[in-house]
C-alpha cells in the first residue's frame, strides 16, 4: 500500500511539475521536431510525404503488436536515460552508459547461459542482480577517480566505454561465444525475464510482440530514483551536491561520497538497462564487433527530454521509441528512418531554449494575471 | 627500422586528426563555450567533403580535389557549430543539450541524405591523396623517412594549425581577449569586450576545426565513409582536458595517445611484442587503460577554463 501511493505522489509531483511553463515548451520543441520531419520528407519525395508521415505518427498504436514493441524498445533505453537523469541530478555527466549497459549485458548473458546449477525461475533475477553489480562497477570507477584523483569524469567514461566494449568482446569469445554468428550465445528461454502476461496482451494472433516483464522492472526503477531524490535525506544530499559543491560541503555534506555513490547507482541502472535488453527473450546475442552500444548514447537524449526528471524519463524513452516503431514502418514508402533521429535532434536542441521560452511565456502569464500572487 | 617508420607514419594519422579536434575544442572551451557536439561535427565535416571528393573526383585531379574537399568541409562544421553557439550563447541553453542534439543529428542527416541520394548509405571514395614521398624533404636521411615519406598534406596542415593556434592564443590581443571570456567574462565585458562575439569566434573555429579534423581522419583510414568517425569527436574531447587546454598540452597528449593507437593496429610487426605472445586484446585496449592511468597521476590539479559552459547573461552582470 505504501509504495503504490508514494508511487501516485510522485506521479502527481511530476504532473506538477511539467504543467505550466516548462510543458508548454516540451510541447513546443516536439511540434516544432514533428514539423521539420515532415519538411524532410516533403523535400525528398513529396507524394508519399503524407502517407509517410501518418505511418510514422500512428504505427506505434496501430495494433497491440507494434505496441509492445514499443515497451520492448523503450525498456533499455529507459534505464540508460534514468542512469544519466541520475548523474545528472547530482551534478555529474555520465556519458559512460555505453560501458555500463555492455558490461551488464555480458554479466547477464554470462549467468544466463552457464550458471545452470540454478534453475531458470530463479536464475534470472541473479543476473540481474549481478548485472547491476557489474555496472555499478563500471560507473563507480569514474566516481572514485573523481572523488580521489580529480579526474575528470567525462574523460574516464569515454576511456571505460572503450574498455568495457572490447573487455565485453574479448571475454565473450572465451566464455559464451557463438562462432556461426559471431556474436554471444543466446540465453535459454526459461532463464529470460519472464513475460508476467505482457505476451497474451501485446499479439496479434499468433503473431507475438516481444514485451516482457522487463518494461515493468524498468518503471518500478524509475519510481524508486524518484523516491530517492525527491523523499530521502540521501538523495537530498546527492542534489545538494550537484546544485552547489560548495554549500554541500558547507552544510556537512560528504561530497567524495556522493559523487560515488550516484555514480554506482548510475551504473547500476544502465547495466540492468543490458540485462533487459539480452534477457528480454527476443533471441539477441551481443555481437562482437568494435561497435559501441548505442543504448548508452540514446540514453542521453531520453534524459535531456525528461528534463531528467526519472519518471519523466519513462514517458520520454517511450515516445522516442514510438517515434522508432513509426519509422521502421515508414520504411515501406521507401523513405530511411534516419528521419525519425533528425526529429528527435531537432526537437532536443529545441528543449535546450526552454529556459528562455519558459520565462517568455511566464511573463506572458503574469501579465495577463498581475494580481495573483506567485507562491 | 622500416618498422618504426610505419609506426611514426601510422601514429600520424591517429594524433593529426585528434590534435585538429582538439585545438578546436580549445578555442571553444577556452572562450567559455564547453562543444561535445565535435563528434556530430566530425561527422557532418567529413561527409560533406567525402561526397563532394566522390562526386567530383572523376573529373578533377587528387591534390586540388583534396584542397577544395578541406575548405568545404570547414566550411560546413563552422555552420554546424554556429547552431550551437546560438543555442549556447544567445538562448543561454545547458550546452551538453544542444551538443546533444548536434551529435544525434549528424549521423542521421548524412545517412539519410545518401540514402536519398545515392540509395546505399556507405560514401565509397578512391584515396588518391597520400604522397609517396615530398621533394627533397622526403630524400633526407632518416627524417625524411620519418615525416616526408607515405604521408597527407593534411598532416602538414595540421601542424601548422597547430602554431598558429598557438601564436593566436598567447601573442595576440584576439587570444587574450578569448581566453578573458572563459575566465571571467563579466571582467571582460567591463573592459569592453564583447563577450558574445568572442564566444561566437570561439565556437565558429572549433566547428571549422572539427569539420576538417573529420575529413582529414576519414581519408587516410577508410575508401567508404559510412557515417561515423568512431568516436573521434568524444576522444578529443579527452585529449583537450589531458592536455590541460593548452596547445601544447594537446600536442603531447594528441600523440601519446596516437602513438598508443598506432602500437595497437600495428604490434604484430615488432618481433619483441610478438614474443610476449598476448592477445590482440591487450594492445586494443592499451591506449584507454593507459590514459586513463595517466590521467590519474596528472589530474589532482587541472582546472579548466573557470567559465566553460556557464552561460554569461549581459543584463544580470
Amino acid at each position: 500500500m505504501m509504495e503504490g501511493k508514494s508511487g501516485k505522489r510522485s506521479f502527481s509531483g511530476f504532473i506538477e511539475e511539467l504543467s505550466g511553463a516548462s510543458f508548454v515548451a516540451s510541447i513546443a520543441s516536439i511540434l516544432v521536431g514533428l514539423l521539420v520531419g515532415y519538411l524532410v520528407l516533403l523535400s525528398t519525395n513529396p507524394s508519399n510525404a503524407a502517407q509517410a508521415f501518418k505511418a510514422l505518427l500512428r504505427s506505434g498504436i496501430a495494433d497491440r503488436r507494434s505496441m509492445g514493441q514499443v515497451l520492448y524498445f523503450a525498456t533499455p533505453v529507459m534505464m540508460t536515460g534514468l542512469s544519466v537523469s541520475f548523474g545528472n541530478k547530482t551534478g555529474l555527466f555520465n556519458i559512460g552508459a555505453s560501458g555500463q549497459f555492455i558490461v551488464g549485458a555480458y554479466v547477464a548473458i554470462l549467468v544466463g547461459v552457464r550458471l545452470t546449477a540454478v534453475p531458470g525461475q530463479f536464475r534470472w533475477v541473479i543476473a540481474l542482480l549481478m548485472a547491476m553489480f557489474a555496472g555499478g562497477i563500471w560507473g563507480a570507477l569514474p566516481g572514485v577517480l573523481k572523488s580521489l584523483r580529480n579526474v575528470n569524469e567525462v574523460i574516464s567514461c569515454i576511456m571505460m566505454n572503450y574498455i568495457g566494449m572490447y573487455t565485453v568482446n574479448f571475454l565473450i569469445t572465451k566464455t559464451v561465444f557463438d562462432p556461426l554468428k559471431n556474436q554471444s550465445l543466446r540465453v535459454p528461454t526459461e532463464a529470460n525475464v519472464p513475460k508476467m502476461g505482457m505476451d497474451l496482451v501485446f499479439r496479434v494472433g499468433n503473431q507475438t510482440s516481444s514485451a516482457n516483464g522487463g518494461i515493468f522492472i524498468a518503471v518500478g526503477v524509475a519510481v524508486l530514483a524518484h523516491i530517492i531524490l525527491e523523499r530521502t535525506k540521501f538523495g537530498f544530499e546527492l542534489k545538494a551536491c550537484g546544485f552547489n559543491k560548495d554549500a554541500a560541503k558547507y552544510a556537512g555534506i560528504n561530497e567524495r561520497k556522493c559523487i560515488v555513490a550516484s555514480m554506482a547507482i548510475a551504473g547500476a541502472m544502465s547495466g540492468l538497462g543490458g540485462a533487459l535488453l539480452y534477457l528480454a527473450g527476443s533471441g539477441k546475442g551481443i555481437d562482437v564487433i568494435d561497435v559501441m552500444a548505442q543504448e548508452g548514447f540514446n540514453g542521453i537524449p531520453v534524459a535531456l527530454l525528461a528534463l531528467n526528471n526519472p519518471i519523466g524519463a519513462v514517458f520520454s524513452s517511450l515516445f522516442i521509441s514510438y517515434l522508432n516503431v513509426g519509422g521502421f514502418n515508414m520504411q515501406l514508402y521507401n523513405f530511411a528512418p534516419q528521419v525519425i533521429e533528425i526529429i528527435i535532434s531537432i526537437i532536443i536542441y529545441f528543449s535546450a531554449f526552454s529556459l528562455v521560452l519558459k520565462t517568455w511565456i511566464r511573463n506572458l502569464v503574469s501579465k495577463k494575471n498581475k494580481s495573483r500572487v506567485v507562491e | 627500422m622500416s618498422v618504426i617508420y610505419f609506426l611514426v607514419q601510422q601514429t600520424m594519422f591517429f594524433s593529426i586528426p585528434l590534435l585538429i579536434v582538439a585545438l578546436g575544442g580549445l578555442f571553444s572551451e577556452r572562450s567559455g563555450v564547453v562543444n561535445i557536439a565535435l563528434e556530430g561535427i566530425m561527422v557532418i565535416g567529413a561527409f560533406a567533403g567525402i561526397l563532394f571528393i566522390s562526386l567530383v573526383q572523376p573529373a578533377l585531379p587528387g591534390q586540388p580535389v583534396l584542397i577544395l574537399a578541406i575548405v568545404l568541409s570547414m566550411l560546413v562544421g563552422g555552420i554546424v557549430s554556429i547552431a550551437h553557439a546560438y543555442a549556447a550563447i544567445h538562448m543561454k541553453a545547458d550546452q551538453v543539450i544542444s551538443g546533444t542534439a548536434i551529435n544525434m543529428f549528424a549521423p542521421a542527416f548524412a545517412i539519410y541524405t545518401a540514402r536519398m541520394i545515392r540509395t546505399v548509405q556507405q560514401i565509397p571514395f578512391v584515396n588518391q591523396f597520400r604522397i609517396p614521398s615530398v621533394p627533397i624533404l622526403g630524400k633526407m636521411p632518416i627524417l625524411g623517412q620519418l615525416f616526408f615519406t607515405n604521408t597527407y598534406i593534411t598532416t602538414f596542415i595540421g601542424f601548422g594549425i597547430l602554431a598558429l593556434s598557438w601564436v593566436l592564443l598567447y601573442k595576440t590581443k584576439f587570444g587574450l581577449r578569448l581566453r578573458a571570456c572563459g575566465e571571467h567574462p563579466q571582467a571582460a565585458e567591463s573592459v569592453g569586450i564583447n563577450v558574445y562575439k568572442m564566444r561566437y569566434i570561439g565556437v565558429a573555429i572549433s566547428g571549422m576545426l572539427a569539420g576538417l579534423g573529420g575529413l582529414v581522419y576519414v581519408i587516410p583510414t577508410s575508401t567508404n565513409f559510412n557515417a561515423t568517425v568512431s568516436g573521434y569527436g568524444f576522444l578529443a574531447l579527452a585529449v583537450l582536458i589531458f592536455g590541460q587546454w593548452k596547445p601544447l598540452g594537446v600536442l603531447a597528449s594528441a600523440f601519446f595517445f596516437g602513438l598508443l593507437k598506432a602500437v595497437s593496429s600495428t604490434y604484430s610487426g615488432f618481433e619483441f611484442l610478438r614474443a610476449l605472445g598476448l592477445p590482440g586484446y591487450t594492445y586494443k585496449i592499451m591506449p584507454y587503460l593507459v590514459t586513463l592511468l595517466a590521467l590519474t597521476f596528472t589530474s589532482k590539479n587541472t582546472q579548466g577554463p573557470k567559465s566553460a559552459g556557464v552561460p554569461y547573461d549581459k543584463s544580470s552582470s
